[in-house]
């Protein structure tokens, strides 16, 4: 193997190794300031990243969430009418929407919305030299803008996750009783039957780490931008293609996790 | 003693030797100007003072206590002893001029919002610009937001000021406003201020000191007179606006390298 390429690779494990050192830095700083947010002064700073966060992507959530429904009971009745069981395409549909599909699909929305915007606002901020006029000043940069955003990310994603879990519900209802003409009484019976507190506890606990996920890794990406519009630009991408992946590992590992835990508690329960 | 002192600091930025084994005393209330060319580390020098920076090798001393060891919690106490002004001001986008200006007092003190208001009105005449409060940064033109920049920079009192570029950017006139608020402030506050520019106007102006930054290293320290005496080629170039003979050599290998047809030539075609 030529000595340029194991240099090459040997260069780019350091740096992703030091890379993820800082990041790892920036975390422990970050949860170090968050005591210091429950301070009036402080405090004021949380509101306006909530409305930003929360109620600005209210839309993009209830659409992302009502589609999802309504694509899943297409998607589920023509499968379940083959086999006669139709009158359970409730179980299938609300069990996704609650346990998967739904918070996972919010969160990708949110690392969208709310990433994007979020490096993008930060890494202007670097560029422009305004996060070493804060330091200047006295203010460390994290407590001032990191903290506020990540806990707004943290307190919001599973409210919004709730909100987009209903609609999906909603909207599978709505194709699942209103157009396929599935009946409702059994719809809904056997929806209670397949999901429990604990599937909805189970989608709300996950969104909680896809919020701090998304919160921690935009405002990284933001901080550690290159110069530049082309800095920015590239810093946001990251910060996406980042999020989705952390959303996707952390799902796959929380999966494995909770469902050791129902099983240990409540046993295997079917959904026939 | 000195107010602010840099012994043998040295600061790489991957293969790039930006500052090499600098050692610089500032006095208190004395007026220093670092000039240099373009990418010389002042910049970089200004940094290291104020602690944005940390040397690879050396140290930073201000007011008697060593602040390049200095964990980030202890260092922004001791930045509340400084101001600073930003090349292109660094006001914040989202706050209008009067939260700009007021934002190391809501950090830093316990006053009152009027009291606050009041400070920053007074900031803001200081710098000639009282009724600009509401207006947002976008809404401000170059110079005037260098002036609320520095409003900023001086709301807390500091007793040293650090101006990166203040003329940078600016017309003649507008250069020649911000020179005269330096010097204003100098007088007024009795501050220690540390300039960095390329502009020689605004260093004649302003300095008791210039010293001048060239390849890491500083090769020349002394009076605004003695730079106007000084027999070494860079300092001499630099204060004529000359260019060397190499950097024009540079000019001539890129026209060499292509010649381009006559356009009569083309038009023809």
């Amino acid at each position: 193997m030529p000595v340029g390429m194991i240099e090459r690779v040997g260069r780019n494990t350091n740096n992703t190794l030091a890379a993820f050192g800082d990041f790892c830095v920036f975390v422990a700083r970050t949860i170090l300031w968050i005591p210091t947010l429950f301070r009036w002064k402080n405090l004021r700073l949380l509101f306006p990243q909530m409305y930003e966060v929360g109620v600005r992507s209210v839309p993009v959530i209830a659409v992302t969430g009502a589609f999802i429904g309504m694509v899943l009971a297409i998607e589920s009745h023509t499968t379940f009418k083959t086999i006669g069981q139709e009158y359970r395409l409730g179980s299938i549909i609300n069990l996704s929407v609650v346990k998967q599909i739904g918070p996972v699909l919010a969160a990708v929305m949110l690392a969208g919305r709310i990433g994007g915007a979020l490096t993008a606002e930060l890494g202007t901020m670097n560029v422009t030299e305004q996060l070493d006029a804060l330091r200047v000043m006295g203010a460390d940069p994290i407590r001032y803008l990191v903290v506020p955003r990540f806990v707004a990310c943290v307190l919001l994603t599973p409210i919004l996750t709730i909100y987009s879990d209903l609609l999906g519900v909603i909207g599978g209802w709505l194709i699942s009783v209103k157009f396929l003409g599935v009946p409702d009484a059994p719809y809904w019976y056997y929806s209670a039957q397949a999901v429990d507190n604990y599937q909805i506890f189970e989608g709300i606990v996950k969104s909680i780490f896809f919020g701090g996920a998304i919160g921690l890794i935009s405002c990284y990406k933001g901080f550690t931008c290159g110069a530049g519009a082309s800095g920015v630009g590239r810093a946001c991408t990251e910060s996406f293609v980042m999020s989705f992946i952390a959303i996707i590992i952390l799902n796959f590992f929380f999966a494995q996790m909770l469902k050791e835990i129902y099983i240990a508690v409540y046993g295997i329960k079917g959904i026939f | 003693m000195s107010l602010i002192e840099l012994r043998h600091v040295s600061k790489r930025f991957g293969w790039l030797v930006v500052l090499d084994d600098v050692s610089l005393a500032i006095e208190t209330g004395k007026s220093i100007v670092i000039i240099g060319a373009s990418g010389t580390g002042k910049s970089v020098l200004l940094k290291h003072i104020v602690g944005l920076l940390k040397p690879d090798e050396g140290e930073v001393w201000f007011d008697g206590q060593r602040i390049d060891t200095l964990p980030e919690r202890k260092l922004m106490d001791v930045r509340q002893r400084f101001g600073f002004l930003f090349q292109m001001g660094a006001l914040f986008d989202s706050a209008n001029v009067a939260e700009n200006v007021g934002f190391p007092l809501v950090e830093h003190t316990h006053k009152a919002p009027d009291e606050i208001r009041e400070i920053v009105q007074r900031k803001l005449a200081l710098v000639g610009l009282p009724d600009v409060g509401k207006k947002m940064p976008a809404e401000l033109s170059g110079g005037q937001k260098k002036r609320v920049a520095l409003a900023r920079a001086i709301a807390l009192n500091p007793e040293v000021i650090l101006y990166d570029e203040p003329t940078t950017g600016l017309d003649p006139i507008r250069s020649d406003v911000i020179n005269e608020l330096i010097i204003k402030l100098q007088r007024e506050l009795q501050v220690t201020s540390i300039v960095v520019t390329h502009d020689m106007n605004s260093a004649f102006k302003i300095a008791d000191r210039i010293v001048m930054l060239h390849e890491g290293h500083i090769i020349f320290d002394g009076t605004p007179a003695e730079i106007q005496k000084t027999d070494h080629p860079v300092v001499k170039r630099f204060v004529l606006g000359e260019a060397s003979e190499m950097e024009l050599a540079e000019i001539g290998k890129v026209a060499g390298t292509a010649p381009s047809p006559p356009i009569r030539e083309i038009e023809g075609k």
